[in-house]
């Protein structure tokens, strides 16, 4: 067992294949629902590249700097198969920088699925088949298989937990969220109720998120976050083992730009922190099996680590949203039948659960759009373009003779 | 004539209507000098002058339609000034610039009547037999209490359309539902209101069997895998009562999951309609194309496409959409409050809250190819044989009333 104090900092790689404006007269006529106009806002290739540009390129640049200046820095990453595939379509470049980071042997690529999707949610069999498509996937570009695993969304219950254990994983990751903790850290390893040997890594959030969200706000208190006085926060918890550091990717440079100081921020974090001998980083894997299981953590309820509510509520709170979860998983048995690769990917592709956060309208209604993310100009849009791609799924299947 | 759209440049069946009638009154002889509220090429009309009321000091009145809302909530209006800068004009600015215009245009030409239709130019026309003393006859396509749904409409604009109706010669009213509405909600006396029904006359070249690609290629095809389709067309308001015909969907749907529904049109209830389909379960079998412009080919092309054409307005004075969808060879269902029921017989009649009755008959329709052969024979020839030969002879027989003169000309 470890006597050290290890920050694990696990990021977030994903982008969608946005469907484009795709209409009723599209359906039926051209089957191409992921290509957009050069300047629209669902082109994909475009965003990759602005993100490349703005976020992938520079973060893996000081994350390679990093591990090369601080031989204890180790980072975790899950990187999506609808990502990965976009790198290897619009941005080669930053699949290899990717790449490079892996080769050192100090960064872990997480499993999950393929298509970032909620398939555990709603079909197991499919689940499974995105889970495994990923696993290859990983494999073949980075020759390394995932021993941890985490969901989409970071959403987790028990049976996500007893399904990773069976797996095979060693550890799997979930919100630190307090009503499942409750009196609890989420700085010590835990085990899932249920399971044998898998662990149960918590995700600190109030820490995470001072970097992911709060780090560039000029309202925010302790606005500008030093590296001092961020750790000078982990002071309080000296006798816990972790400080899970889980965020998306895209916090450096994408959500907080380049200007905020955000790189800085994360060059300095090891830096400092590796001062003290008693401190050092791990990967989710290697942490899982380098302390003790203090707890075991029931979690009956799902939980993500979205919005206040972190349930699944921003995916499947309205009734739009749960149509479109319907119709898609409803054609499972008709698509896998044909055997058409083009098709059932088509059809793997929209479920990718940002088209159904796109939908949302929990933020939508107070007006407060600008509260997420979203190429659409309003959750109707982009539930009009989904339906209509998803009825273009079974005009294909008709024309092959399945019955719809 | 005082009107508010024309043909190719509107976005409701009045300007249809305008121009149809128009056209035959010029067949009889009339000059008709027709005043616009906006800028556009009417290159197409013949018939009659058209002039754009463009306000001093403008060079120009652009239009335009929102997404959302009923007609007069969502129009903006752009003015272009002779420096070519631009600046937009409130609904009750242009209103009242284009009364000006009409009050002093009204005074150049020898006119003998004033014909204005709906509240939306009855200003301009109340000022101009004010300055004119000309016989003025108001045209009623619609009221605000339709708009609204049979609910309480816009005081400001149901009081124009009081004043309108109360001021004028003659009232002519596209519908007799129509007409019992101005009685009892406008307390008009009955005998000042004229029936004038519409017709929805159509060029021998939009009656050709259509064999191109449809549109809805998409639709056509799950039709071939036995789906069937209900087509609904026009603003998505609570007039329109769509609503209902949503949860009588389901009940069609429950029956025959193969169903499915076209929803054409924008408007302020859009939203609301998206996430009542999907509340009712029914994300898959619903189709919103949003707006589609009347002149076009997809707009065509969803009255083709439809196994059955459906109106089920709560409150409807004509609506000519029905003869549109018998003219693309669909049978229709339409409400009992659609004032075209008193003109059509040969199409399937409900009332607009009987969400039971109405499923019934859009199964029977779905599951019966013989009805709707039937229905499409007998409602296409009874389409056919409508003109506006009578209508008009009406209309000039009242003009003929208010003032004798060979010649007519018509502001």
């Amino acid at each position: 067992m470890s006597d050290k104090r290890a920050i694990v900092l696990y990021l977030h790689v994903h982008q969608p294949y946005r469907v484009g404006r795709y209409s009723i007269f599209d359906a039926g006529r051209r089957h191409d629902y992921f290509e957009s106009p050069e300047n629209s806002p669902q082109n994909n290739a475009a965003i990759v590249r602005k993100v490349a540009e703005k976020s992938y390129l520079p973060t893996n640049a000081h994350l390679m700097r990093m591990i090369q200046e601080n031989p204890q820095f180790k980072l975790s990453l899950s990187i999506t198969g609808t990502v990965l595939e976009q790198f290897e379509q619009y941005a080669p470049d930053v699949l290899q920088s990717f790449q490079d980071l892996v080769a050192t042997g100090r960064v872990e690529i997480v499993g999950e699925t393929y298509h970032h999707s909620l398939a555990f949610f709603y079909d197991r069999a499919e689940f499974e088949a995105q889970v495994q498509m990923h696993r290859e996937k990983v494999e073949r570009l980075f020759g390394v298989t995932p021993t941890a695993f985490r969901n989409t969304e970071l959403s987790y219950n028990n049976d996500i937990a007893y399904w990773a254990d069976k797996a095979g994983y060693k550890a799997v990751l979930s919100e630190g969220w307090d009503p499942v903790l409750g009196w609890r850290s989420p700085n010590f390893l835990y085990k899932p109720s249920h399971t044998e040997n898998i662990r149960l890594l918590t995700k600190n959030y109030k820490l995470s998120d001072d970097i992911a969200f709060r780090f560039s706000d000029t309202q925010w208190v302790e606005y500008p976050l030093t590296v001092d006085r961020f750790l000078s926060w982990t002071n309080a918890s000296w006798d816990q083992p972790l400080i899970n550091l889980f965020m998306d990717y895209e916090t450096f440079g994408e959500h907080q730009w380049e200007d905020s100081g955000i790189f800085n921020f994360l060059e300095e974090l090891p830096r400092q922190w590796l001062r003290k001998s008693e401190h050092t980083f791990m990967t989710v894997s290697e942490a899982a099996g380098a302390f003790d299981v203090v707890d075991e953590i029931d979690c009956p309820q799902t939980i993500t680590w979205a919005d206040t509510e972190r349930d699944l509520s921003a995916w499947t709170g309205n009734s739009m949203q749960q149509g479109a979860f319907a119709s898609i998983y409803g054609l499972r048995d008709a698509i896998l039948q044909t055997n058409d690769l083009q098709l059932i990917e088509d059809w793997r592709k929209l479920q990718t659960s940002d088209h159904f956060y796109y939908m949302c309208t929990k933020w939508f209604n107070d007006g407060d759009v600008h509260a997420y993310f979203s190429p659409y100009d309003s959750p109707y849009e982009a539930y009009i373009a989904f339906m209509n791609a998803y009825l273009d799924l079974k005009f294909r299947l008709h024309e092959m003779g399945v019955e719809v | 004539m005082l009107g508010w759209e024309l043909p190719p440049h509107h976005t409701g069946g009045m300007g249809i209507v305008c121009y149809q009638m128009c056209q035959q009154l010029a067949k009889t002889g009339a000059e008709i000098e027709f005043v616009l509220p906006y800028t556009a090429d009417f290159s197409n009309i013949d018939f009659m002058k058209v002039n754009p009321a463009v306000p001093k000091d403008v060079s120009e009145v652009i239009t335009g339609i929102g997404s959302v809302g009923s007609t007069y909530d969502s129009q903006y209006f752009e003015y272009i000034m002779p420096d070519g800068t631009s600046r937009g004009a409130a609904m009750d600015e242009h209103q009242s610039n284009y009364a000006d215009y009409v009050s002093k245009l009204v005074l150049l030409g020898d006119y003998d009547v004033i014909h204005a239709h709906d509240w939306l130019t009855f200003r301009a026309a109340l000022a101009a037999k004010q300055v004119s003393g000309k016989p003025l006859f108001v045209h009623i396509h619609s009221t605000e209490y339709d708009r609204a749904g049979g609910k309480s409409g816009n005081p400001f604009v149901e009081e124009i359309e009081y004043v309108g109706l109360q001021l004028a010669d003659r009232i002519f009213a596209v519908s007799q539902a129509t007409k019992d509405t101005i009685v009892r909600h406008y307390h008009i006396p009955a005998d000042k209101i004229e029936v004038v029904h519409n017709a929805m006359e159509f060029r021998a070249e939009e009656l050709y069997e259509d064999k191109s690609d449809n549109a809805f290629r998409c639709v056509s095809g799950l039709q071939e895998a036995g789906y069937k389709v209900l087509v609904s067309a026009g603003r998505l308001t609570i007039q329109k009562g769509l609503t209902h015909l949503l949860k009588a969907f389901r009940k069609v749907v429950d029956m025959r999951p193969k169903s499915l529904l076209l929803i054409v049109g924008s408007g302020d209830q859009y939203e609301e309609l998206i996430e009542l389909a999907a509340d009712l379960g029914l994300s898959g079998n619903v189709i919103f194309t949003g707006y589609l412009n009347g002149t076009g080919k997809q707009w065509r092309d969803a009255f083709r496409v439809g196994d059955l054409f459906v109106m089920p307005s709560v409150s409807e004075p004509f609506g000519i959409t029905p003869f549109e969808a018998l003219a693309q060879g669909t049978p229709v269902l339409m409400s009992k409050q659609v004032g075209s029921s008193e003109v059509l017989h040969h199409v399937l009649k409900v009332e607009y809250w009987d969400i039971d009755e109405m499923a019934n008959q859009i199964l029977s329709t779905f599951d019966h190819p013989d009805l709707a052969a039937t229905l499409t024979e007998n409602g296409r020839a009874e389409m056919m044989n409508q003109s506006w030969e009578k209508s008009v002879s009406h209309i000039l027989e009242h003009y003929h009333g208010h003032i004798r003169k060979q010649e007519f000309v018509y502001v």
